[in-house]
């Protein structure tokens, strides 16, 4: 896929929001079909295996903390403490209809493989991830000369469990070489919402905050 | 009964425990002729009893009962003085009102395994062919048999569908055995620090318990009973090798380190001079005042035995091929008895099958014990999952 010339179907902008849930996660929930079986990686407390379970989907997640493990056990989630980089291998061929990575790509040590394990276990892949070269991000480091801290991403460069971080570009690339078909794409600001739809890719990966990208197998 | 007048002064309670035998301070459901146990060795035992026990009520569904399985040298009295020690129950920090296991809500079961010593039939109840005790005459049991036992059992009290089956090390193996022979019967699973077979390690640390009992010359064959002794001496070096495998290295450390018993300086004997010796020594002769000795050995051997994958043509899989219980799996970072990577083991064959599965890894230096002891962490996960599979089995909440 060429960089400079996205011809993706673009996700409309959800009007969903009640404030009982993260605005990213509407925005991955409608990237979901109801019905489907979907896996969580790093699902945290549950909030969105929650939404997707409220909306007909069968859920299942993985959380590295036994404190959300315990949280999303709470709400009767079936969550399994692990971690993306070594648990997702024991995972059966097409076992998923969706394999969701929710804020968590840039954190693995391998995010190609994690990438590539997304895809083997599901028939589709959902990843949101903080966009590096969000202008906020460019603008501490040209002009700070530091590394970017953001209300979103506070931790400072020597306590952070974010290991890789990418641009909304790099992923697109990251996507090309590994051969995975996009099918849909929003880069959102940062209040979480969606960008204009019709923004060039250069617009979205210098205003957007974060990205989300649902893939399948090509 | 002059002859048990031999053996009674080493032994505390030997009287009471040769009574719990056959006669027990519990609830006994007894299955005549026409309800034999099927054993997997071919024999079919009959008559037989299972003595077990019951906490809070059962429901006007019966939709609020909760089957506890016990562990190795555990028994039915989960929540309450036991009539032989006299002391509390093996499970009071996880069992009661109000508790993670909550008897206000839940109806709880739990009954003492086939092959036990604390009333079910076993090698230590009379043999009513030969009115005298079974001894190495009672056959072979293996996991799948206390299940069998079990789900007779929960016949017998009317109960279709239990809401959960809960239990610890080989408790815990008898949950995955009930999910895997009754799937249909089982609403939600807690099996904790447990494995679906058990490891060559496991195995060799049992047979080294075994032969202490049968090195002992006053185990007589088996024949102890009728003979007028009793092992406690190789029961008691069992149950000391045992405790080690069910402690941690840490744990050992921080209760005991090195300090000494009673004494600022080493005796130059061999008398137990370190508090851990001490420990061990008393675990020792506290546990055969409770435990029969052949007993021990059959349920050793039940342990050995188990294998979930070996009845399903070898994948683990298999056994939970579209299971519709709801799983939680249990582990503990100490634990080298069960070690988490055997808990994983049976998450991953339960993903493969599409379960829906829960599982946490707690972390404590407190070993494969841990699940008897009280830690929060842990207790935390039990009430959550219960609560939450309570709530989608539509109970009402305990008072």
């Amino acid at each position: 896929m060429n960089f400079q010339s996205p011809n993706l179907p673009l996700i409309a902008p959800s009007h969903d929001y009640t404030g009982e849930y993260r605005s990213d996660h509407l925005v991955v929930a409608e990237m979901v079909e109801r019905g489907s079986r979907v896996l969580d990686v790093g699902c945290g407390e549950g909030d969105l295996l929650r939404l997707l379970e409220q909306r007909g989907v069968d859920g299942r997640g993985i959380e590295l903390s036994r404190e959300g493990v315990n949280r999303c056990v709470a709400k009767g989630l079936a969550v399994i403490q692990g971690d993306a980089d070594t648990d997702l291998d024991s995972y059966p061929n097409d076992s998923f209809d969706y394999v969701i990575l929710s804020q968590t790509l840039q954190a693995t040590r391998q995010p190609r493989l994690v990438l590539e394990n997304m895809l083997r276990i599901g028939n589709r892949a959902i990843v949101s991830f903080p966009n590096f070269g969000y202008w906020k991000m460019r603008m501490q480091l040209l002009v700070k000369g530091q590394m970017p801290r953001t209300e979103n991403l506070p931790a400072t460069w020597y306590d952070t469990p974010n290991i890789h971080f990418c641009t909304i570009k790099d992923f697109v690339q990251l996507c090309d070489e590994i051969n995975v078909k996009m099918e849909r794409a929003v880069a959102l600001n940062s209040h979480a919402r969606p960008l204009r739809l019709n923004a060039p890719w250069w617009f979205w990966n210098m205003f957007g905050e974060q990205g989300v990208f649902l893939m399948s197998r090509v | 009964m002059n002859k048990v007048h031999s053996v009674k002064s080493h032994i505390p309670h030997i009287e009471e425990r040769a009574r719990e035998a056959d006669h027990p301070t519990s609830l006994i459901a007894h299955f005549g002729a026409d309800k034999p146990l099927r054993l997997d060795c071919g024999v079919e035992l009959t008559p037989f009893q299972i003595a077990y026990q019951t906490y809070g009520s059962l429901n006007q569904d019966r939709s609020n009962a909760i089957l506890l399985c016990h562990a190795l040298t555990g028994d039915q009295h989960v929540a309450n003085i036991h009539p032989v020690t006299g002391k509390n129950g093996w499970w009071e920090t996880l069992v009661g009102p109000g508790k993670a296991v909550d008897t206000n809500r839940y109806f709880v079961i739990c009954s003492n395994v086939v092959g036990g010593c604390l009333g079910s039939t076993g090698p230590a109840s009379i043999n009513p062919r030969t009115g005298k005790v079974w001894g190495l005459d009672f056959p072979v049991i293996t996991i799948p048999d206390m299940v069998r036992a079990q789900a007779m059992l929960i016949d017998h009290l009317g109960i279709e569908t239990l809401f959960a089956v809960v239990g610890g090390s080989m408790g815990g193996m008898q949950v995955l055995q009930w999910t895997a022979a009754y799937p249909d019967r089982v609403f939600s699973a807690l099996p904790i620090a447990c494995a679906t077979r058990h490891s060559a390690q496991n195995i060799a640390f049992h047979e080294v318990g075994r032969q202490a009992v049968m090195a002992d010359p006053d185990w007589r064959g088996g024949r102890y009973v009728e003979e007028g002794t009793d092992p406690h001496r190789g029961l008691g070096v069992a149950r000391m090798a045992a405790h080690i495998t069910y402690l941690s290295d840490a744990a050992l450390h921080r209760k005991f380190g090195r300090r000494m018993q009673d004494r600022e300086l080493p005796t130059f004997s061999f008398d137990a001079d370190f508090q851990v010796e001490s420990y061990l020594r008393y675990q020792g002769s506290s546990f055969v005042e409770r435990f029969d000795a052949n007993s021990y050995l059959y349920l050793t051997r039940a342990m050995d035995y188990f294998d979930i994958a070996a009845d399903h043509n070898g994948v683990l899989a298999e056994a939970f091929r579209e299971t519709i219980t709801r799983f939680c799996v249990v582990s503990f970072t100490s634990d080298w008895l069960f070690p988490t990577s055997e808990s994983r083991d049976v998450v991953h064959a339960l993903n493969a099958g599409g379960a829906r599965v829960s599982f946490t890894e707690i972390e404590t230096d407190r070993g494969h014990d841990a699940f008897l002891l009280d830690v929060p962490e842990f207790i935390d996960m039990v009430r959550a999952f219960l609560e939450s599979a309570g709530d989608a089995r539509g109970l009402t909440a305990g008072r």
